[in-house]
């Protein structure tokens, strides 16, 4: 994975909530068993018609929108299915944040496994943004810091989700190099209940 | 940052009242952080790893990219179900995508040496059909699978969660996944349904969801307890995990009783004999929320006065009583000016008009299936309804049992003569049309009461309209062809 850099860009407004990854990605495009190529079909029920035309209203065809690095959203953003094809979609879009009111708990995960930054800020400051899309706004992850226009803002995000971004870390070798403590814990839990014996 | 590390299982809250939940968690603690004073993630075990052929491919792809092998290859199980068709099994499968995505399934279990219950397998399934069926599921085990509804299992007293492909790579290759842990939520069920063939355990989870919101269990575990879940089977509580999901938690749990160890007693990965009884006594010890357990947030529902639910708009808490009117966004939102321009949404999608009574909501399509109820009660009660009556005129309606154990037994008990001869479709198991991955989808336009567990705009076809029942309502609805009240049917 990449290591997280500072992000300046202006966002793109989805002004819609519970925006669940039923919408995001919708299920014909599951199929596929590569992890690329999804941008083209992000938000595709919103943003084609049945015979494959962009609809001029949706904001992802709106040309003053493109190249925007930062998704901007509402409440719940994420909800439903934990299909990981959403953030592909996203990410390969060309969005490397997503600012939100409040996010579900999958996709939250699931965005950091790609390198995706999801941020939650207070409903002022995303209404704020929804009245300010032009604004130019920053993003330091290492700072923990949102800065629109003059505004500065902070984010929570646990230790241990920013390191992994910062660096880019491959969190399967990180548990790796715990194999001996794994082994450790199935010999100890198995004298309890076994569930870690072969069923 | 200073991270420091705690090699051993967390011994100092024995003395502290915990919840099912919490002992759970603590049990399979492998490894633990600390951030500062807080606490960081734990490295958690995962006794039982579910795959199904949709969230997979990418992850074992990743594992030969990267030449890791498959941890613990008898831990983990999987099925084909999303993308499969419902009709004639003996047939080839037509959608050379949905081919493809089963072949690779299929050749990723066999290079890794995983237990694959395929296409033509007689225990073939909707995963979270199969998993307790087969006694994959154990109380006080930790189950994962790449498919959120994986909090059905939580029904058995086992901790278990929807995770993304990276998480499915991540277990494969460690059988451990890194959590920081949720929240305690606890809802507790008072008092008792009054017709309890008509009001259902889906009628509990819609209020539920109608009632806290589909993010109201955000970063929680939601443990339901109470004299109401105690009076449910196994397969009704399953229902009510089922859609944990819908309000925004990503597992629940109910304690297990003599209901759950019966159920699991005997089937096939099931603990056998002595070993079994030993099990039980553990649980019935240990598997219990202390009397004094706190929980982070708790609420109380009473379901003397409920009555079914439907859903009408596009995500699962727009749900109303069959005794009423489509609302009005205003009345809907509650002065929320996002809910409120939801509400405008989902009655434009759904083609509803404000102040219309459900029951004169005509529909097109009848769907009884799904993770959520396509369990053979499910089937056994939808089949009181359709007894010795005919499908409407105007409906299609279509019965996938969840497995094709379900599907043999609802067979022995006559069900597939019961719905044939009222004119519904009786097919193959898997997930069919509760997200239409295979040819099972609504028409634009279309509208179907169907007893899955989403109503997002599109998702049983484009441009479809779902709304979400139980069993018994789907039934009668597709008698009539709009929805009625049931109660007055049972």
């Amino acid at each position: 994975m990449e290591p997280f850099k500072v992000i300046k860009s202006k966002v793109t407004p989805l002004d819609i909530s519970n925006v669940d990854t039923d919408q995001i990605i919708p299920k014909q495009f599951l199929k596929l068993i590569q992890r690329t190529g999804f941008g083209k079909y992000l938000f595709y029920d919103w943003r084609f018609d049945r015979d494959g035309n962009p609809k001029h209203k949706f904001v992802l065809n709106d040309p003053k929108y493109t190249g925007r690095q930062i998704l901007l959203a509402r409440d719940n953003f994420g909800s439903g299915s934990s299909r990981e094809h959403a953030v592909w979609a996203i990410q390969d879009y060309g969005f490397k944040a997503i600012v939100a009111q409040s996010f579900a708990d999958i996709f939250y995960i699931n965005c950091f496994k790609v390198g995706l930054l999801p941020v939650s800020l207070s409903s002022e400051e995303i209404e704020y943004l929804f009245r300010n899309t032009d604004l130019d706004v920053e993003i330091d992850l290492f700072n923990q810091q949102v800065t629109i226009g003059t505004i500065i803002t902070n984010f929570k995000i646990y230790e241990y989700r920013k390191k992994t971004l910062l660096q880019g870390l491959d969190e399967i070798d990180v548990t790796l190099q715990l194999e001996s403590i794994i082994v450790e814990y199935e010999k100890k839990n198995k004298a309890i209940v076994p569930y870690t014996d072969k069923p | 940052m200073v991270l420091y590390l705690c090699y051993k299982l967390i011994e100092t809250s024995t003395s502290m009242p915990k919840t099912i939940f919490e002992k759970i968690w603590d049990n399979h603690i492998v490894y633990f952080k600390k951030e500062g004073s807080n606490d960081g993630p734990s490295l958690l075990y995962i006794d039982r790893h579910l795959l199904h052929e949709v969230t997979s491919p990418q992850a074992f792809d990743a594992l030969r990219l990267n030449g890791r092998r498959v941890r613990r290859p008898d831990l983990t199980f999987a099925t084909m179900d999303h993308n499969v068709p419902t009709s004639n099994r003996s047939l080839p499968i037509v959608d050379q995508i949905s081919r493809t995505q089963i072949q690779a399934l299929a050749q990723n279990c066999k290079e890794f040496g995983i237990t694959l219950f395929d296409f033509n397998n007689p225990n073939q399934g909707i995963v979270h059909v199969i998993g307790p069926e087969m006694g994959i599921t154990l109380p006080g085990t930790t189950i994962v699978c790449g498919d959120s509804h994986t909090s059905t299992h939580g029904a058995l007293g086992a901790l278990a969660f929807g995770i993304g492909t990276s998480e499915v790579e991540h277990v494969l290759a460690t059988q451990c996944l890194w959590m920081y842990k949720p929240k305690t939520f606890a809802i507790t069920i008072t008092g008792k349904c009054k017709n309890q063939h008509a009001i259902t355990a889906k009628d509990i989870i819609l209020s539920i969801i109608k009632r806290i919101g589909t993010a109201g269990g955000t970063g929680t575990i939601i443990e339901y307890k109470g004299e109401m879940i105690t009076d449910l089977s196994v397969e009704q509580r399953m229902t009510i995990c089922n859609m944990s999901i819908e309000a925004g938690a990503r597992a629940g749990l109910i304690v297990p009783d003599q209901k759950a160890f019966d159920y699991i007693r005997g089937r096939t990965y099931t603990p056998k004999g002595e070993q079994f009884e030993k099990m039980v006594d553990y649980w019935r010890e240990n598997l219990i929320t202390d009397t004094n357990a706190k929980f982070e947030r708790d609420i109380t529902l009473n379901v003397n006065d409920l009555v079914p639910q439907v859903s009408w708009g596009t995500n699962p808490s727009m749900v109303i009583d069959v005794t009423d009117t489509i609302p009005y966004p205003d009345d809907f939102a509650n002065g929320n000016e996002n809910e409120r321009k939801a509400a405008l949404r989902a009655l434009e999608y759904m083609a509803l008009k404000p102040a219309t009574p459900i029951t004169d909501v005509q529909i097109d399509r009848v769907f009884i299936g799904s993770c959520t109820n396509s369990r053979l009660e499910d089937l056994l009660e939808a089949s009181l309804v359709v007894k010795g009556r005919k499908v409407s005129c105007k409906v299609r309606a279509m019965v996938v049992p969840g497995s094709q154990k379900v599907k043999i037994e609802a067979e022995k008990l006559g069900l597939d003569k019961v719905f044939k001869d009222a004119g519904f479709e009786w097919r193959e198991s898997g997930c069919s049309m509760c997200l239409g991955m295979n040819s099972d989808i609504l028409a634009p336009g279309e509208r179907c009461a169907s007893t899955s567990n989403r109503n997002f705009e599109g998702r049983q076809g484009s441009g479809g309209r779902t709304h979400l029942v139980s069993p018994v309502m789907a039934a009668a609805a597709a008698i009539e062809g709009h929805f009625v009240d049931v109660r007055k049917w049972l």
